[in-house]
C-alpha cells in the first residue's frame, strides 16, 4: 500500500511536534524514520497509526485522501503499528491475545482461530505454540506475535516503533529477514529508529527529522556521516579505541559458582584491573545478569571466594561492597536506579552521606545545578526523574556516582539512547578509567561491546569464555560465540 | 447423619451460597474490568433493607429485587464516576461508600424492623425436581438459585470464551493495548462496574427476601458478608467459576461448622465458626504457591516431563489481579 504523508502539523501546546512534513512511501519498501530522541518521530507515527489527530495536513493510502479516527480504526484502513513494547496482553493464552480485538461474532471460532494463526506463523517462519502464555514469551516473540496479529487483521502498512531495542541480535536477523519478505509481498513497512546501523541494514530509502522538521532524505546506499551529520546537525564520531593501561587487580572472582532459578554459572576465575572495562555479552538470560549482580555482592556465590582490592568479601553484603567503591547501574532505571517522584536535587541528596536529620536544600540545589551542569542533563534541580528522557535518566544516574569510585557495574549503559547520549556517557566513563576504576557492563550491543571494553566475557547458556581481547575481535566472531557456534569443548564441561 | 439429611443439608448449602454467588461474581465482573468496588458490604446492607422495604410496602417481590439492583448499581455508579471520570482513589471512595451505605441501611431501615414481609416463594422445576437425589439437591428452589447457577455459568462464559469476555479481560489487565484494539475503555469500565453493582444488590434482596428473611437492623446477620465476597473474589483469582466455587466452599464449610457442633462437644463453638476464614487463607496460599522461589527451585531440579507437568498445573492455579486494577486510564 501506498502511503503519503502531505504537510502534516502537530503543536503540542507551543511545540511544533509536527513541522510541515510531507513523506511519500511507495508500495513495497521499507522506510526508515531516523532522528534523535524528540524529534517528531512517535508524534508523526501516532499520527498516521491514529493515535491523535494532525493540526492540519493530509494522509492518503493508495492515492486516497483518508482520515483515522483511532487505532482501531487505523488497523480497519490497513495500518497496523507494532509499539516498542508490544501491547498486548501478558497473562492471557496466546491465542487469547491474538483473537482479542479481531472483529466477529460472540463466539470466536477457536479452532479455525487456531489454523490460521498456525499456518501464518509457518509461512513466516516463527514457533510459537497458540495455547501457552503471553508472558512466557521473550520480547522478541512477543514483536513476533504482533506481527502476525497485525497481518491477520489485514495489515497492509506496518509502523515499528524502535523495534531493535530489547531484542537479541539473533531475535533481529529474524525480524529483519521477516520484514523483507512483507517488503516483497508488496507491503509497506516504516521504520522508526534512533539506530543508525539498523536503517542502514534495513531500509531501502530514509528520512531524518529533527526538532519535528523533515531535515532530509536518502536512498540506498546510505552514507552514515551524512545522516548523522543530518540528525545532529553536526558531525559526531565515536572516537578511536582507548585501551587503558591497566593497573593493580581491583576484583578478583577465584572459582566463583553461581545458581540461579534456570541456570549454573560453576568454576568461574576472573581477575579485574584498575582501570579496565570488562563488556559481558551474551543472550539475555545466559548468565550475565547474576554474574553481574555477583560482582555487587547482590547475589551470593555458592562456591569460591571474591576479592575487593585483597579484601575477602565473599557472602558480604551489597553495603560492604558499596563501602568498597561498588556501585551497581541497574538496566531498569526508573525501576531500580532512580526514584520516581523524587526531583534531581533529593536525589543528590539522597546519595550524599547523611548530615544530620534535616535537608540542606540550600546545599543540595547548588550540587544539583552543579551536576546538571557537569553532566549535561536536559533538566532543572527541580525536574521530577521520570519526566526526564532516557538519556538523561541515564546521566543523572552517572551523575550520583560518589567518589571513591572503585569499580562500576552497569547493565546496558546506552540502551534506548541515541548516538549523542551514547558517546556523552561513554567519555564520562571512561573518565572514570582514568581515575582508577574498572567498569564491567552488559549490552546486547556488540557494537558497543567490542568499541568500549578492553576484554570481553561471552556467555552462552551458563557457559562463558576465556577473556576475550576486544581490538582482536570481530563483531562475527562475538555474534559466532553468541549464538553457540565456536566454543572450545574443554569449557563446555 | 443418614443420606437425607446430608442432602437436605448440601441443598441448604446452595440456597445459602445464592446470594453470595449474586455478590461475587458481581465484584468479579467490576475488578475484571478495572474497578474495584470496595463498598460491597454496606451496598448488601442497604440494598437488602431497600429491597425488603419496596417488598413490603408494595407486596411484590419483583420490585424488591429491582430496587436491590437499583440501589447497587446506584452506589457502584457513585465509585465509577469518582474513579474512573474523577480518577479518585478507588480504595478512599469504596471504603467510605462500605461504611456510608451500611449506616444508612440502619438507619433507613428503623420503620420497616421486623415487620412480616414476602418470602420469595419455591419453585419446583417440573420433571427435574422428580429425578432422585439430584432433584431434591439442586431443583427445589426458589426462582433466584436457578438464576446463581446460570449466572455463574453465563459469567464465565462471556468472560472467557467471548469477544466481549476477551476484551473485558483487556481493559482490566492493560488498557492501553485494549484502547489500540478498538475498545472505548472507559465506557466500558462505567457499563461493567454498573453492572458488577447491580449483581451485588441483587444479593441483598435475596438475603432479606429469602435465606435470612425479614429486616432486623444491626442484628440481620448480613453486616461482613459483603467482606467475605470481596475475599471470596481475590481467592476465586478473577474467574466466575473458581469464585462459585470460593462461594459454596465458605457456605459448606459453614454449614459444617453447624452439623458437627453436637459431635464435637469439646470444641468450642467459635472455632468452627470461624474456620472457614483460615480455611480460605490457607486455600489462597496453596493456589498461589507457584510463586514462591523454593517452588522454582524444587521444580527447576526435577525432570523434564515432570516439571513441565507441575509448571502447568501451577500456572492453571495461579491467580494475579488484573494488572491494571484501580488505574485510571487515559488514551493518551
Amino acid at each position: 500500500m501506498k502511503v503519503e504523508l502531505h504537510s502534516i502539523h502537530k503543536y503540542f501546546g507551543k511545540v511544533h511536534a509536527n513541522d510541515n512534513i510531507t513523506l511519500d512511501i511507495p508500495a513495497g519498501t521499507i522506510q526508515g524514520i531516523l532522528g534523535e530522541n524528540g524529534a517528531g518521530k512517535s508524534t508523526l507515527m501516532k499520527v498516521l497509526s491514529g493515535f491523535i489527530q494532525a493540526d492540519s495536513g493530509e494522509i492518503l493510502l493508495d492515492g486516497k485522501p483518508v482520515i483515522i479516527h483511532s487505532p482501531a480504526d487505523a488497523i480497519k484502513q490497513g495500518v497496523g503499528m507494532l509499539h516498542q513494547d508490544p501491547l498486548d496482553f501478558p497473562p492471557m493464552r496466546i491465542i487469547d491475545n491474538f483473537i482479542l480485538g479481531a472483529p466477529g461474532g460472540l463466539f470466536p471460532n477457536r479452532a479455525a482461530i487456531t489454523r490460521d494463526f498456525k499456518a501464518l506463523a509457518q509461512e513466516y517462519d516463527f514457533s510459537i505454540d497458540p495455547e501457552s502464555y503471553v508472558d512466557a514469551l521473550t520480547v522478541g516473540e512477543r514483536q513476533q506475535l504482533e506481527i502476525l496479529r497485525l497481518l491477520w487483521l489485514g495489515a497492509r502498512v506496518l509502523i515499528l516503533d524502535e523495534p531493535t531495542t530489547g531484542i537479541s541480535a539473533s531475535q533481529k536477523q529474524k525480524l529483519f529477514a521477516t520484514l523483507r519478505k512483507l517488503a516483497e509481498q508488496g507491503k509497506t513497512m516504516i521504520f522508526v529508529s534512533h539506530k543508525l546501523e539498523d536503517v542502514e541494514a534495513l531500509c531501502h530509502q530514509a528520512v531524518v527529522l529533527r526538532q519535528g522538521k523533515l531535515i532530509g532524505e536518502m536512498k540506498k546506499p546510505f552514507d552514515p556521516k551524512k545522516l548523522v551529520g543530518m540528525m545532529f546537525d553536526k558531525e559526531v564520531s565515536l572516537g578511536a579505541r582507548q585501551s587503558a593501561k591497566p593497573g593493580e587487580v581491583l576484583l578478583s572472582m577465584q572459582h566463583v559458582s553461581l545458581e540461579d532459578v534456570r541456570l549454573k554459572l560453576k568454576d568461574l576465575s576472573l581477575d579485574v584491573h584498575a582501570g579496565e572495562v570488562i563488556g559481558l555479552s551474551g543472550m539475555e538470560g545466559s548468565g550475565q545478569g547474576p554474574f553481574l549482580r555477583a560482582c555487587a555482592g547482590l547475589t551470593r556465590p555458592v562456591a569460591g571466594h571474591v576479592k575487593l582490592k585483597g579484601h575477602d568479601m565473599t557472602g558480604k553484603s551489597y553495603h560492604a561492597y558499596k563501602h568498597q567503591g561498588v556501585e551497581f547501574l541497574p538496566a531498569a532505571r526508573l525501576e531500580e536506579g532512580l526514584v520516581p517522584g523524587l526531583s534531581l536535587t533529593e536525589h543528590f541528596i539522597l546519595a550524599e552521606e547523611p548530615k544530620g536529620v534535616f535537608i540542606d536544600r540550600e546545599y543540595g540545589g547548588k550540587l544539583a545545578a552543579e551536576r546538571i551542569q557537569s553532566f549535561n542533563i536536559k533538566g532543572t534541580p527541580l525536574s521530577t526523574v521520570e519526566s526526564l528522557s532516557g538519556g538523561n535518566q541515564q546521566r543523572a544516574l552517572l551523575s550520583l556516582l560518589n567518589d571513591p569510585l572503585s569499580l562500576v557495574l552497569i547493565e546496558h549503559p546506552t540502551r534506548g539512547l541515541d548516538i549523542e547520549s551514547v558517546i556523552y556517557i561513554w567519555s564520562k566513563l571512561k573518565e572514570r578509567c582514568k581515575q582508577g576504576a574498572a567498569i564491567i557492563f552488559i549490552s546486547s550491543d556488540l557494537e558497543e561491546i567490542l568499541q568500549y571494553s578492553d576484554r570481553v566475557l561471552v556467555f552462552f547458556s551458563g557457559k562463558v569464555s576465556e577473556p576475550l581481547d576486544a581490538a582482536q575481535t570481530t563483531v562475527e566472531q562475538l555474534g559466532q560465540l553468541i549464538g553457540g557456534k565456536g566454543w572450545p569443548e574443554k569449557k563446555a564441561a | 447423619m443418614d443420606s437425607n439429611t446430608i442432602i437436605i443439608g448440601l441443598a441448604g448449602v446452595l440456597v445459602a451460597a445464592a446470594p453470595l454467588l449474586f455478590a461475587v461474581i458481581g465484584e468479579t465482573i467490576s475488578e475484571r474490568a478495572g474497578v474495584t468496588n470496595l463498598s460491597m458490604n454496606g451496598t448488601i446492607l442497604l440494598s437488602a433493607m431497600g429491597g425488603f422495604a419496596v417488598a413490603v410496602s408494595t407486596d411484590s417481590i419483583l420490585l424488591g429485587f429491582l430496587t436491590g439492583a437499583g440501589i447497587g448499581a446506584a452506589v457502584a455508579l457513585i465509585v465509577a464516576v469518582s474513579s474512573i471520570t474523577l480518577k479518585q482513589s478507588q480504595v478512599a471512595v469504596g471504603f467510605v461508600l462500605a461504611l456510608v451505605t451500611r449506616d444508612l441501611s440502619y438507619f433507613l431501615g428503623n420503620p420497616f424492623m421486623g415487620l412480616e414481609g414476602p418470602r420469595l416463594p419455591a419453585w419446583n422445576i417440573p420433571l427435574l425436581a422428580d429425578i432422585p437425589v439430584l432433584g431434591p439437591l439442586l431443583f427445589q428452589h426458589d426462582l433466584m438459585t436457578y438464576l446463581s447457577y446460570l449466572l455463574v455459568f453465563l459469567a464465565w462464559l462471556w468472560v472467557f470464551r467471548t469477544r466481549p469476555g476477551l476484551m473485558l479481560q483487556g481493559i482490566g489487565e492493560r488498557p492501553a493495548a485494549a484502547f489500540v484494539r478498538g475498545a472505548n475503555v472507559n465506557l466500558l469500565r462505567y457499563a461493567y462496574t454498573v453492572l458488577g453493582g447491580a449483581l451485588v444488590g441483587l444479593a441483598g434482596p435475596l438475603y432479606s427476601l429469602s435465606v435470612k428473611a425479614g429486616w432486623k437492623g444491626t442484628i440481620s446477620g448480613l453486616d461482613g458478608i459483603g467482606w467475605i465476597a470481596l475475599s471470596i473474589t481475590i481467592f476465586g483469582g478473577w474467574n466466575p467459576a473458581r469464585a462459585a466455587f470460593g462461594a459454596y466452599l465458605f457456605a459448606l464449610l459453614q454449614w459444617l461448622g453447624l452439623v458437627l457442633q453436637p459431635s464435637m462437644p469439646g470444641v468450642p463453638s467459635q472455632v468452627l465458626q470461624v474456620a472457614p476464614f483460615p480455611l480460605m487463607i490457607l486455600t489462597l496460599l496453596l493456589v498461589n504457591i507457584g510463586d514462591a522461589e523454593w517452588v522454582e527451585r524444587t521444580l527447576a531440579a526435577m525432570p523434564e516431563g515432570t516439571r513441565r507437568f507441575f509448571t502447568k498445573l501451577l500456572r492453571a492455579m495461579r491467580a494475579s489481579p488484573p494488572a491494571a486494577l484501580g488505574v485510571p486510564f487515559e488514551s493518551d
